[in-house]
């Protein structure tokens, strides 16, 4: 089973800004090429940091109101919130090694 | 120790492992990110062939992965940080282990070039674009703006047009250079606008594009074109630095190889867009992979002999 955590316009507010561990959530879609080069790294990392960060997908097509809130114009876009405040944001796809490093920051 | 390293999950480095595996050589192929590489970034691939329908760039590469990998190939999500190339030793330094091969294939592919003007770099993420699949959806219904005037400009622009309002072409030459029938369908898709003999010098917005300001070459003429999205498609740059200083390059940084792939460090090999040449397809890409594998191989024989 995967530890990547599914979120919705819906949910976002509970599970990523309401969060009681830091959260990072990857905008994606289906028709998005490098989006599919990022997921493996994501389910990797989510693993890895089960229990201290959260990791979650939002998928752009079918969630049009958080996107737009955070000014989404470019997948994959990666974005880390800390006490429901954005810390950093990553554009495009990036090295699971980046990645990771930007993730140790949070804790 | 392995025979092969292919550093690269592109059509170039896929279709290298899959020789390599089927001959049966210890073989690692390393990839930063997941198998894919540029192509993923194309909506429909129409001119592979053996697809006369045409074949999305994402089920292509999924296809190369997954045939080289029934015969065995292992593939390993690393990043290469360093390389140390002899004829007689070479070491892959990547960020989790070091690795000795007996051979290398670099097919590490190459990346979009960027403007390098002012608003660039700011506006990333906030309206200018390299990747027209990826991002044309969130331009439903705005301006865009397209710069370059070559096949994967042009064939992007006529793409953007199915969200976009308006698409403008900017290109710094008066006629465009790719190939005929991408031109065609063009110049008949009426939400297109050429602005010819003009380059871009700096994106403008607030918290996001909100326009583009131009200069004509021929006249000089500046002009503010208002736009929400600026898509640059204006060639690439090779992802070589690993072998800056290890390699000779050519003027514009992609690794220089005789006809069979080979470098001038025996046993080292380029292959696919990393490569200098005149045509970067994936055609091309496959095709070069094929014989960088086979020249391997028959470089581990001579290095086997000689022992």
């Amino acid at each position: 089973m995967s530890d990547l955590l599914q979120v919705t316009d819906a949910t976002f507010d509970n599970e990523i800004v309401k969060s009681d561990i830091p959260a990072v959530v990857d905008f994606w879609a289906e028709w998005c090429g490098p989006c599919k080069m990022v997921a493996p790294v994501l389910e990797e990392l989510a693993k890895e940091y089960k229990g201290k960060i959260k990791i979650a997908k939002l998928n752009v097509d079918e969630n049009r109101q958080t996107p737009g809130k955070f000014g989404i114009r470019n997948i994959p876009t990666l974005i880390f919130f800390k006490n429901g405040a954005v810390s950093q944001t990553i554009i495009g796809a990036h090295p699971k090694s980046y990645i990771d490093g930007e993730l140790k920051k949070l804790l | 120790m392995e025979d092969l390293i292919i550093i690269g999950g592109g059509p170039a480095g896929l279709t290298a492992g899959l020789y390599a595996a089927r001959a049966k050589l210890k073989t690692l192929l390393l990839e930063r990110l997941a198998p894919g590489g540029q192509i993923l970034t194309t909506d429909w691939v129409e001119n592979y062939p053996g697809f006369p329908e045409g074949v999305s760039g994402y089920d292509l590469v999924d296809k190369m992965k997954r045939q080289a990998e029934k015969f065995g190939l292992t593939i390993e999500s690393q990043e290469v940080q360093r390389l140390e190339l002899t004829a007689e030793k070479k070491m892959v330094f990547t960020d989790s282990r070091t690795i000795e091969t007996k051979a290398l294939i670099i097919a590490s592919g190459a990346a979009p070039q960027k403007l390098g003007i002012e608003g660039e770099g700011l506006f990333t993420g906030k309206g200018v674009s390299y990747c027209a699949t990826c991002d044309g959806p969130f331009f439903r219904d705005q301006a865009v703006a397209v710069i370059g005037g070559g096949d994967t400009a042009v064939e992007e622009a006529v793409y953007l047009a199915r969200f976009a309002s308006r698409v403008y072409l900017v290109h710094r030459r008066d006629k465009l250079r790719a190939v005929q029938l991408i031109q065609e369908r063009a110049r008949s898709e009426p939400k297109m606008h050429f602005i010819w003999d003009t380059i871009a010098v700096k994106i403008v917005g607030d918290t996001g594009v909100k326009g583009l300001d131009l200069k004509n070459l021929k006249t000089g003429e500046m002009k503010h074109l208002p736009v929400e999205g600026v898509f640059v498609f204006i060639g690439y740059v090779p992802n070589s630095s690993l072998v800056k200083g290890i390699l000779p390059l050519d003027e514009w940084g992609f690794i220089k190889t005789d006809n069979d792939m080979e470098t001038e460090i025996p046993g080292v090999f380029a292959a696919g867009d990393v490569r200098s040449k005149a045509l970067r397809q994936v055609a091309t890409a496959v095709g070069e992979g094929a014989t960088a594998a086979y020249m391997a191989e028959r470089f581990l024989e001579r290095v086997k002999d000689n022992i």
